[in-house]
C-alpha cells in the first residue's frame, strides 16, 4: 500500500503541489491522470522519493521515503522517469542487469542472469540483448528501460508516461505487457498517463489530478464519467460504452 | 529586407497592427522615465568624478588644463565607450544564443582575441595599434563563430553547461597561446597586453574607440532581428529573418568591439555578464529597451571601478581588470545563486 | 528484425542461444580479448618507454662512480610521472563519469589557479629568495590542504542540501579561477623580469621540479586513494546511468558524489602540487581510453586510463628528451595536444 500523507511542495507563491492524501493499494495497476500542471509528474517523483517533499509523509509498504534507506527502498519501489540519457553505451542486457543492483551490488550470480534473461524474454528482446541502446529504436529502447525497472523485482513500479514517444502498435503493446507484468508478477504500477482511454482499459483503479491536488479516485467505472472528466480537464468529454469498457470521446 | 516587425503586423488584422503602433509609442514614452533620468545624471556624475581624480593636481598647475584635455577626457571617453561596447556585446551574445551566462569571457573569444594579438606581434616587427586591432578582431570573429557553430551543432540539456563549454575552449586557446608564447620568448609580454588598464590612454593612442558608437547604433538598429535570431533558426526564417546573415552580423558587432577594446585597453572580464543580467533582473528581458540601460550601467560600472582603480592606492594605479575580475566574480556568482533557488 | 510480438508464458526457463548468456562488461569474447591485448601492449610500451628514459644516453658511462646518481635522479622523475599519471587518470576519468559530461576536467574546479595564485604570493611578496628555499615539504603539505580545502568548501556550499547542483558548481569553481588568475596576473605584472622567469618555470608542470622527498607523503596518499576509487567501480557504473536511475537503484547519490569528488580532489590537489597544473592531460588520457575499452565498466576503465596515462608521459617526456631534445616544453606539448583533441572531440561530437 502506498500511503501519502498531506504530501506537498511548494514551487513558488502561486504553484503548488499538495497537500495529497491518498491510499493507493497493493496489486494492479493504478492510473494518474490530469491535465497539464495538475502536478501528476511531480507526486510520482514524491513517492519514489526522486524528489523532496516540503511537508507531509509518504509511506510505501510501511517503508517511510524520506528517512528510510535509499538501498531498502530500493528492493520495495522503483521509478522510471520519462526522459533517460546515458553518456556511456550500455547493452539491452547490461541495462537489464542493472536492474539487479539493489540486490547483488554488482556481482551478477547465475541466478541473477536466470532473472535477467526472464524479463528480456518477456519483452521479446532477445535477438536484441548484445545490441547497444542506442542502436534500438525509440520503442525497443522504452522496452528496454521498462525491463529493467521489472528486473529490479519490487512490489512497486512508478512509470512516468511510459508511452512517450510510442506510436499506436508500440503502445499497445507496452500496455499489454504492463498488464501482464501486474497480473502475472504480482506487481503493483502506478502510472502517469496521458491518454485516458489507454488508462481506462488497462488500469484498475485511476487516480485524477488538477490544480496540484487529487481530485478523483476510484476504479475505473466510478472515475470514467462525463462529469468527472469534464470537470476535472475542462474541456467536454463524452463518455460511451465500448465493446470492451468505457470510451472517452473528445 | 523587410523588418520583422512589419511582417508579422502585415500577416494580423488592422487592429492588431493598430495596437502593435501604440505599444510601441508607450514603450518610447517609458524609456524617459525617472529613473533612466537618475541614471543618465548618476553616470555623468561619476564622469565628471573621473576627469577630476588622478596622480596628477590638475587645480595646482598651471598646465593643468592641458592635463585634461590630453588624458583626463580621454580617458573618461574612453571609459564610457568601452562599457558600453562590452556590455552590449555582452548582451548581443546572450540574445543569439539565449543563454544569460554567456559573454566575451565564458566563450573564449577574449582568448582568441589575446591570440590574435599575439599572432600580429608574432608577424609583424613593430605592428601600429591598427593592425593589432586588426589582428584582434579577426580572431575574435573566428573564435565566436567556432563557438556558435558549436552550439548549434550540439544538442545541450542545461544553460550551465553552455558557459562552462565556452571556458574550456577559452583555457583551450590559452594554452595554445602560451605554447606560442613560451616559444617565442614572450609570456610576460601576454600577461601585460591581458591586463586591461585605462592608464595608458591619451590622445592618439585612443580614438579608434570612437568607432563604438557606430557599432552602438548598428546594434539598436538591428535589435529586433537579432532577437528573432535568439528564438531558433526556424522561427527566425519563418518570420522572414535571413537567420545566417543575421547571426553572422552579430557575431561581427561582437568581434569588433572586442577586438577594438582588446588592443587598445586589454581584457576587461565580466562586465559583459554582470551589466545585461542586472538589468534584466530588474527589468526583464526586452532588448530594444533595455538597451539604452545596458550601456548606461556599462560605463557607469567601468567608470566607477577605475576611479576605484585610480584611488585605492593613491597615488599608484591599481589595473581595472583587477578590480573588475575579483567583483564581477563575486556579482556572477551572487547572480547564480539567486538564480538556484528560484528552480 | 521482427519483433516478438508475445511473451513467453509463463516459465523461468532459459531460452536456448548460441552463446551463454551473460550479462557481462564486455557484449563478446572478441571485445574482451582486444582489451587485454590493448592493455598488456601499453603496459609493455610503458615499462619500455620507462626503461629508456632511466637507461638511454646516460652521459656517463656504466662503470663509473656517478651511473648510479644519475639514474637515481631519472629515478626521481619516474616516480614523479607515474604518480601523475595515476592521479590524473583516475581523477579526469571519475569526474567525467560523475558529471556525465566527457568534455571536462576536474582542474575546473579551480586547482590550477590556486596553485598559481599561492606561488605568485610568495614571489610577490616574500622575493626570490624564500620562493627558492620554499619548497619543502611544508610547502608540498600546504599546498594539497589549501586546494583540498578550498574543493571541500565548493563541495559543502553547492553541492550538499536542498539546492545542491553539481554544476553550478562547477561554473562556481570556474569563476573562483578567473577571479584568482586576474589577481596572479596582476602580481606577475609587476615582477621584475628576472622573479617572473623563475616563477615561470615553476609555473609550468614538470616532473623535474619535484622533490624525492614529498614522495614519503605524496605515494601513500595516491595509494589510498586510487585503491578507494577501484573499490567503488561499482558504484561508479550506476552513476554513470544517471541520478534518477542510480537513486532507484538504491544508491545515496549524494553521499557517493561527495566521497568520490573528495578523493578526485585529493589526488588532483598531489598531483598539482608536486608537478604542476595540467589541465588537458587527463582529458586526452580519459579520451583515449573510452576508445580502447568498449564498455562502461569502470573495473576496466579504470587499469586501461592508468596503462594509458602512464605510457603517454613517460612516451612524451623519451621523444622530447632523446629525439627532438627540446627539453624545456614537455608538459606545454603535452596539453597543446590535450587541447587540439579536445576541440577535434567537440566539433565530431555533435552531443555535450
Amino acid at each position: 500500500m502506498i500511503k501519502i500523507e498531506n504530501a506537498g511542495k511548494s514551487y513558488a507563491d502561486d504553484v503548488q503541489i499538495g497537500p495529497l492524501k491518498i491510499d493507493i493499494p497493493k496489486a494492479g495497476i493504478t492510473s494518474l491522470i490530469g491535465p497539464n500542471g495538475a502536478g501528476k509528474s511531480t507526486a510520482l517523483l514524491m513517492i519514489g522519493r526522486l524528489l523532496n517533499m516540503d511537508h507531509g509523509h509518504i509511506s510505501v509498504a510501511d517503508m517511510d521515503v524520506s528517512s528510510a534507506h535509499s538501498k531498502d527502498l530500493a528492493k520495495i519501489v522503483t521509478i522510471l522517469r520519462q526522459e533517460n540519457h546515458f553518456v556511456t553505451r550500455l547493452t539491452v542486457r547490461q541495462l537489464v542487469g542493472f536492474g539487479r543492483f539493489p540486490y547483488s551490488q554488482g556481482r551478477l550470480t547465475r541466478e541473477d542472469e536466470v532473472i535477467i534473461s526472464k524479463y528480456i524474454d518477456f519483452f521479446g528482446l532477445s535477438c536484441l540483448e548484445n545490441r547497444y541502446l542506442d542502436e534500438l529504436s525509440g520503442g525497443q529502447r522504452q522496452r528496454a528501460y521498462v525491463a529493467m525497472v521489472l528486473c529490479q523485482e519490487t512490489e512497486y513500479v512508478l512509470l512516468d508516461e511510459p508511452l512517450n514517444n510510442l506510436d499506436i502498435a508500440r503502445s499497445v503493446d507496452m500496455m499489454k505487457h504492463l498488464r501482464d507484468a501486474s497480473n502475472r508478477f504480482g506487481r503493483t504500477i502506478l502510472t502517469v498517463m496521458h491518454d485516458i482511454n489507454f488508462a481506462a482499459k488497462y488500469s484498475d483503479r485511476i487516480c485524477a489530478m488538477k490544480d496540484g491536488k487529487i481530485a478523483a479516485f476510484g476504479t475505473v467505472e466510478e472515475i470514467m464519467n462525463t462529469e468527472t472528466l469534464t470537470d476535472i480537464f475542462e474541456t467536454s468529454i463524452e463518455i460511451i460504452d465500448g465493446p470492451s469498457g468505457p470510451v472517452a470521446i473528445y | 529586407m523587410m523588418k520583422a516587425h512589419d511582417l508579422v503586423s502585415m500577416n494580423q488584422a488592422k487592429d492588431a497592427a493598430g495596437a502593435d503602433h501604440f505599444r510601441s509609442q508607450q514603450h518610447i514614452r517609458k524609456l524617459w522615465t525617472m529613473p533612466f533620468v537618475l541614471a543618465i545624471v548618476a553616470v555623468v556624475a561619476l564622469g565628471v568624478l573621473s576627469l577630476l581624480i588622478g596622480a596628477y593636481n590638475v587645480r595646482g598647475q598651471p598646465d593643468g588644463i592641458n592635463m585634461i584635455f590630453i588624458t583626463r577626457i580621454p580617458r573618461t571617453a574612453a571609459l564610457m565607450l568601452t562599457g558600453a561596447a562590452m556590455s552590449m556585446s555582452g548582451l548581443v551574445m546572450q540574445l543569439i544564443t539565449q543563454n544569460r551566462l554567456v559573454e566575451p569571457t565564458t566563450t573564449g573569444t577574449i582568448e582568441w582575441s589575446g591570440l590574435g594579438l599575439l599572432c600580429v606581434y608574432l608577424i609583424f616587427p613593430a605592428p601600429s595599434l591598427a593592425l593589432r586591432m586588426a589582428g584582434a578582431i579577426l580572431f575574435s570573429f573566428t573564435g565566436t563563430m567556432i563557438f556558435f557553430l558549436l552550439l548549434r551543432r550540439v544538442k545541450l540539456r542545461s544553460s550551465l553547461i553552455v558557459p562552462i563549454m565556452g571556458m574550456m575552449l577559452g583555457a583551450v586557446i590559452s594554452a595554445i597561446s602560451t605554447f606560442i608564447g613560451l616559444v617565442f620568448n614572450m609570456t610576460q609580454n601576454i600577461e601585460t597586453w591581458f591586463v586591461g588598464s585605462f592608464a595608458p590612454v591619451q590622445i592618439g593612442r585612443y580614438e579608434y574607440l570612437w568607432l563604438i558608437v557606430l557599432i552602438a547604433v548598428l546594434i539598436f538598429l538591428y535589435a529586433d532581428r537579432l532577437t528573432l535570431a535568439g528564438l531558433g533558426e526556424d522561427i527566425a526564417t519563418n518570420l522572414g529573418v535571413n537567420y545566417n546573415r543575421i547571426v553572422l552580423l552579430g557575431t561581427g558587432l561582437i568581434s569588433f568591439g572586442v577586438g577594438v577594446v582588446a588592443a587598445v585597453i586589454g581584457n576587461l572580464p565580466f562586465l559583459g555578464l554582470i551589466v545585461p543580467n542586472i538589468v534584466s533582473m530588474y527589468r526583464g528581458d526586452d532588448l530594444r529597451s533595455n538597451l539604452p540601460w545596458v550601456c548606461l550601467l556599462g560605463m557607469g560600472i567601468l567608470t566607477l571601478c577605475d576611479i576605484i582603480s585610480r584611488t585605492i592606492i593613491k597615488p599608484f594605479e591599481v589595473p581595472v581588470s583587477l578590480i573588475l575580475g575579483v567583483m564581477g566574480s563575486v556579482v556572477f556568482i551572487v547572480i547564480l545563486l539567486k538564480q538556484r533557488r528560484l528552480k | 528484425m521482427r519483433e516478438l510480438a508475445s511473451p513467453h508464458p509463463g516459465s523461468l526457463e532459459v531460452t536456448f542461444h548460441p552463446q551463454h548468456r551473460s550479462a557481462t562488461a564486455f557484449p563478446s569474447k572478441e571485445e574482451e580479448r582486444r582489451y587485454w591485448l590493448l592493455l598488456v601492449t601499453f603496459i609493455a610500451l610503458g615499462v619500455l618507454a620507462s626503461y629508456g628514459l632511466l637507461m638511454y644516453n646516460n652521459p656517463v658511462p656504466v662503470d663509473s662512480p656517478s651511473f648510479l646518481p644519475v639514474v637515481r635522479r631519472r629515478m626521481t622523475a619516474l616516480v614523479a610521472m607515474l604518480i601523475a599519471a595515476v592521479c590524473q587518470s583516475l581523477s579526469t576519468v571519475t569526474f567525467q563519469t560523475i558529471t556525465h559530461n566527457r568534455l571536462i576536467t576536474p582542474s575546473l574546479l579551480g586547482f590550477e589557479a590556486l596553485y598559481a595564485t599561492i606561488h605568485t604570493s610568495t614571489m610577490f611578496f616574500f622575493g626570490v629568495g624564500t620562493f627558492i628555499s620554499y619548497s619543502g615539504v611544508e610547502s608540498f603539505i600546504f599546498q594539497v590542504v589549501m586546494m583540498v580545502l578550498l574543493s571541500l568548501i565548493l563541495y559543502g556550499w553547492l553541492l550538499s542540501g536542498k539546492y545542491g547542483n553539481l554544476q553550478l558548481m562547477l561554473l562556481v569553481g570556474i569563476i573562483i579561477g578567473t577571479g584568482l588568475r586576474s589577481v596572479s596576473s596582476f602580481m606577475r605584472r609587476l615582477l621584475a623580469p628576472s622573479e617572473f622567469d623563475i616563477l615561470q618555470a615553476r609555473l609550468f608542470a614538470s616532473v623535474n621540479h619535484s622533490d624525492a622527498s614529498f614522495f614519503p607523503l605524496a605515494i601513500p596518499i595516491v595509494c589510498v586513494a586510487a585503491f578507494l576509487l577501484f573499490a567503488r567501480s561499482k558504484n561508479l557504473n550506476v552513476i554513470s546511468l544517471g541520478k534518477d536511475i542510480a537513486t532507484s537503484l538504491g544508491v545515496n547519490h549524494q553521499h557517493s558524489l561527495l566521497f568520490t569528488l573528495t578523493l578526485v580532489s585529493l589526488l588532483m590537489a598531489v598531483s598539482t602540487a608536486l608537478v604542476g597544473p595540467l589541465t588537458f592531460y587527463g582529458f586526452l588520457v580519459a579520451t583515449l581510453s573510452y576508445q580502447a575499452t568498449r564498455t562502461y565498466d569502470h573495473r576496466y576503465l579504470f587499469p586501461m586510463a592508468l596503462a594509458i596515462g602512464f605510457l603517454m608521459i613517460t612516451g612524451a617526456y623519451f621523444l622530447m628528451y632523446h629525439v627532438f631534445s627540446a627539453q624545456g616544453v614537455v608538459s606545454v606539448i603535452i596539453e597543446l595536444f590535450g587541447g587540439i583533441a579536445f576541440i577535434m572531440v567537440v566539433l565530431r561530437k555533435g552531443t555535450l
